[in-house]
């Protein structure tokens, strides 16, 4: 068997936040890439996959573990590793060439040769003729495409690419992703091993000979999967949808309120991430889900195709279904329950009301909001002993995104108001949900 | 190009093109003057000798070219500093503790305290030149320039978006290349905004800086500003005139040859494209642009910095021990922690025992009370310019036709130095027996309030398109549009505003509450004008509890109004 590339042995990262408390964003990862195989990594935000990529490429340091690039161990970015961003971080100030260029002049490789190996990225990845242009002249595909020859051109032996397709519309993220991999097969590439971190199941299905499913808290892989179809893959073939409905199944078991082994609901907490699911897609998701074709129940796929949702739209909406009680994933397929339906045939004030019920009944972090402003005679508090509470588990940004999500469900379920301007929660003035 | 077929290729490739040909006697006449006025700054000179100056109109230009050098090299040494400090607080943490509380009590010294205190240092720098006296204006305008560049720069190095600074690590740029390739572009911005308040602030202490009249000295460099000074002291009205018409050229010439080209330059490393934001055209870069001998020697500068990345480049790897991180000792950090705050207690003991044995605890409690009487006339003064400021604002920022060409026009106001006002409102204030103690305050803002204004359009002007549809759509009158509309939509900018505003007033304080004409002087009680009495005599101790109680005001104005202000203006509109 050849040597790895990068190995990471029993990593561990934490980060400390400004409170001084310290999470974990990955505890005891091992992982290998090894020459000539691309890889994906899928997991929800926050799982951790953007760290791990993050510590490859030697821009992060690790608490516990060992980092070997090549057998040596990787103390901070090195010249055989290079990374394709997500915003694709081109200077704005610098033109095509230049940007192509930065990490040549960085070497001090002297400026004929530079040029003659730009010219020779640019056309590679299709983008001659643009050379003098500012990145924001170009559309962003094409900033894109600046991006990967500027990590092609230091001909790295590995190449990171961070969510480099999730800020392209589908169309050209498809197009630039079949030409790296007609670029990847025909070996004009100087890369030995691609590695992705990516939200898109489909993407990480027909690129990948191997997809590594994150779970979060701390950050793990929960399953892998080896992917031995042959390229080009055709999305639309049966293999890979069968492989991509594997994959939804791996992507949505932690979520699944009865585990298929045991019958005991999953311990709900009240630091759970909640996910970024708006309220009028989930009961739009809802009632595409009951009416026909799908009746009631979908496989996930097909039901993200009918949404019009991307997966890293899709998940987090039947996440929200599944932890109200509204609907129930189970190996990949997303099922409405008895409650769901009458919630669908309801109107609007009953669907408030049901809403406010289930959230009490199946959102920790609400009801305990909800217990602590009953306990207040002014039946208000400050938002921040909650964020606080949050901050002990998570970062600091993940802790107001989920309060805000609470805080919108709770809007809806007329469980608890929030005043913008005075960051005060506070009880609804009216009769509320079920009291 | 059909006529140069006969001539041989070198005359014709060497002979560059037209727009060379026009720009050269600019660029020679240029380097002349420059070359002649650095000759007249290294005169011999002695201490107590004063030097010709004449109010004869005709010698304006010259005293206009000294002034001008001095301004260019103080903000020659404001932009090094900037850098330096920018560069070191945000490397070190260590430093950053250090530097950034520091640069914060000195923006709030005012510039007659730096003035008073250093004079002597660099006469004996120089001895027999007039470089020393040199040294002491240029230091002065400097410190009423640099601060705030440096704090922009700051500011703009820490949110660098996080993405680039990992490009620039992934591709290895070394603190070097880092720093010119993606830090200094990012800032520019900024900085150059920074550079045009700061060059309007040298212009408003020009008088203070060049007639030095601190510690029992009377030294008037030749230069614009001593010649207003004379001006004054000779109650010459049309002299005051002359004046403001070389002033008045030396700000057009700035903005032409320096900083529209900088602004149309500095075009493309504007980071996001905002809808507000216009293209600055300059006439000078589009000519420079077209020229190719000219153009070819302002790309020395940029082969000579890409030379240099050559040399500053990161000369290890990832693999190599040297990329190792080296972990922060807790033990060191709490070292330097106990030893600035050793430093900080010993400098307040020997502050307090200053006070004891020097001044004293009475006059302490004085210099207090007038600095409430100017804290008072600061307040009510930004409360009466934002009631004019804010509704003529916001109208001109809705109408589109006037606000583009206003906002020049606003801020050729702002560099415009209002003392040179003072003599009329002294004529004013003794002809209608008025007084001072009031009549003299409306001089502290007459400079600063062009801030307010100008932040005021700038937020009307980006009030988007489609509010202001709704605002009419919902038929919105009278004090509800102000309320939930107008002054929701431009009170971030106008805390911007008041900032400024305020910063200023506190220093113009010093020339705005002691003021003469002739022999007339006159003065309002206020802290201002007893710096200014302290400096004008020598008086250390007083001149240093003057500046010390200053810092104080205005610190804690930062620090309990405006901050809190702005991050309510950030977030939440109180309305």
């Amino acid at each position: 068997m050849t040597s790895p590339l990068i190995e990471l042995k029993g990593v561990r990262k934490a980060f400390r936040s400004a409170d001084g408390a310290s999470r974990t964003v990955l505890d005891s990862v091992d992982f290998r890439l090894k020459p000539g195989e691309i890889v994906a990594l899928l997991g929800q935000s926050g799982s951790g996959k953007s760290t791990l990529l993050r510590i490859m490429a030697g821009l992060l340091d690790v608490d516990r573990g060992d980092v070997l690039y090549r057998d040596k161990p990787l103390f901070g970015p090195a010249q055989g590793i290079s990374m394709v961003f997500q915003s694709f971080a081109l200077f704005p100030w610098l033109t095509v060439q230049q940007n192509v260029e930065l990490g040549l002049e960085a070497r001090g490789i002297a400026a004929d040769k530079r040029a003659e190996r730009a010219e020779a990225a640019i056309a590679l990845i299709g983008l001659s003729g643009f050379e003098g242009a500012l990145p924001r002249e170009l559309s962003g595909g094409m900033r894109q495409r600046v991006g990967i020859a500027r990590a092609l051109v230091t001909e790295p032996e590995v190449l990171l690419m961070d969510e480099a397709f999730s800020a392209l519309d589908v169309l050209t993220g498809e197009r630039l992703r079949n030409e790296i991999l007609a670029l990847w097969v025909s070996g004009r590439m100087p890369t030995q091993a691609i590695l992705l971190v990516s939200h898109n199941i489909e993407e990480a299905v027909v690129m990948a000979d191997r997809v590594l499913v994150f779970a979060s808290d701390p950050g793990h892989v929960r399953a892998e999967l080896a992917i031995t179809l042959p390229r080009p893959r055709d999305a639309d073939s049966l293999e890979v949808r069968a492989l991509i409905d594997e994959v939804y199944a791996l992507m949505t078991a932690g979520e699944e309120g009865v585990s298929p082994s045991s019958a005991h609901p999953v311990h709900a907490h009240l630091s759970d991430r909640l996910p970024s699911a708006d309220i009028g897609r989930m009961e739009g998701l809802l009632e595409l889900l009951f009416r026909p074709p799908f009746d009631g129940s979908a496989d996930l796929p097909k039901l993200g195709q009918q949404a019009e949702l991307r997966d890293v739209e899709l998940l987090p909406l039947a996440d929200a279904l599944n932890r109200l009680g509204l609907a129930q994933l189970t190996h990949g397929d997303l099922v409405i329950t008895a409650l769901g339906r009458r919630y669908v045939g309801d109107d609007k004030t009953l669907r408030q009301q049901l809403f406010g019920q289930q959230l009490l009944a199946h959102v920790p972090l609400v009801a305990y909001i909800r217990h602590s402003l009953e306990q207040e005679p002014s039946g208000e508090l400050k938002e921040e002993p909650f964020l606080r509470l949050l901050r002990e588990s998570m970062a600091p940004a993940e802790a107001e995104r989920v309060l805000s999500v609470a805080i919108q469900w709770a809007r809806y379920g007329e469980v608890f108001e929030y005043n913008f301007h005075t960051g005060l929660l506070e009880l609804p003035d009216g009769p509320v949900g079920e009291a | 190009m059909h006529a140069n077929r006969f001539f041989p290729s070198q005359v014709v490739a060497a002979s560059g093109n037209r727009w060379d040909w026009a720009l050269l006697p600019l660029v020679l006449a240029l380097l002349g003057l420059l070359a002649y006025g650095a000759m007249q700054m290294t005169q011999p000179y002695q201490v107590g000798k004063p030097l010709a100056l004449t109010l004869d109109p005709r010698f304006l230009p010259y005293y206009l070219l000294r002034t001008v050098l001095r301004m260019a090299l103080a903000m020659l040494a404001s932009i090094v500093f900037a850098c330096a400090f920018a560069a070191l607080a945000v490397k070190f943490r260590a430093a950053e503790r250090v530097l950034v509380p520091l640069l914060d009590i000195l923006q709030s010294i005012p510039i007659l305290g730096f003035l008073s205190i250093t004079v002597a240092g660099f006469i004996a720098l120089f001895p027999g030149s007039l470089l020393g006296v040199e040294c002491a204006a240029i230091f002065a305008i400097f410190t009423s320039q640099a601060w705030n560049m440096a704090f922009s720069l700051y500011q703009s190095l820490r949110t660098v978006p996080a993405e680039l600074s990992e490009a620039a690590r992934v591709f290895q740029l070394s603190g070097w290349q880092r720093f010119w390739r993606l830090e200094l572009p990012f800032a520019m911005p900024s900085l150059l905004w920074n550079m045009m308040m700061s060059m309007s602030g040298g212009w408003f202490f020009v008088v203070a800086s060049e007639a030095i009249s601190v510690s029992n000295q009377d030294i008037k460099l030749p230069g614009i500003g001593s010649y207003i000074a004379m001006a004054i002291e000779a109650r010459d009205l049309a002299a005051v005139g002359w004046a403001i018409a070389g002033m008045l050229v030396g700000i057009l010439l700035y903005d032409q040859l320096f900083f529209r080209p900088l602004l149309a330059w500095a075009d493309k490393f504007r980071f996001e494209e905002s809808a507000g934001d216009t293209a600055q055209s300059s006439w000078l870069l589009t000519w420079l642009r077209r020229t190719e001998r000219v153009r070819r020697l302002a790309l020395l500068p940029a082969f000579g910095l890409e030379l240099s990345f050559g040399w500053f480049r990161r000369r290890f790897d990832g693999t190599s021990v040297r990329a190792r991180p080296v972990p922060v000792s807790p033990l060191w950090s709490r070292t330097w922690d106990a030893l600035l705050a050793a430093a900080v207690l010993l400098a307040v003991w020997r502050l307090l025992s200053f006070v004891h044995t020097e001044v004293g605890w009475s006059e302490v409690g004085h210099v207090f009370v007038l600095g409430l009487y100017t804290l008072a006339r600061v307040l009510v003064l930004i409360a009466l310019a934002s009631l004019v400021w804010v509704p003529v604002g916001v109208w001109i920022g809705l109408n589109p036709r006037w606000s583009g060409r206003l906002q020049a026009a606003v801020q050729f106001l702002a560099a415009f130095p209002a003392n040179l006002m003072f003599p009329v409102a002294v004529m004013f204030i003794v002809h209608w027996k008025l007084n001072p103690d009031i009549w003299l305050s409306p001089l502290m803002v007459l400079g600063t309030q062009w801030y307010l204004l100008f932040n005021v359009i700038a937020g009307a002007s980006t009030i988007p398109t489609e509010l202001r549809l709704a605002a009419q759509n919902l038929g919105l009158k009278g004090w509800l549009k102000w309320r939930r509309y107008l002054l929701p939509a431009v009170f971030p900018s106008f805390v911007t505003g008041a900032i400024t505003a305020s910063g200023g007033s506190w220093n113009a304080s010093i020339v705005a509450e002691y003021v003469s004409w002739g022999d007339t002087s006159l003065q309002a009680q206020g802290l201002g004008s007893y710096i200014a009495h302290m400096t004008s005599i020598g008086d250390f101790p007083r001149i240093a509890l003057g500046i010390g109680v200053m810092c104080v005001f205005v610190m804690g104005m930062n620090h309990f109004v405006w901050r809190r202000l702005y991050a309510i203006a950030e977030n939440r509109v109180p309305f």
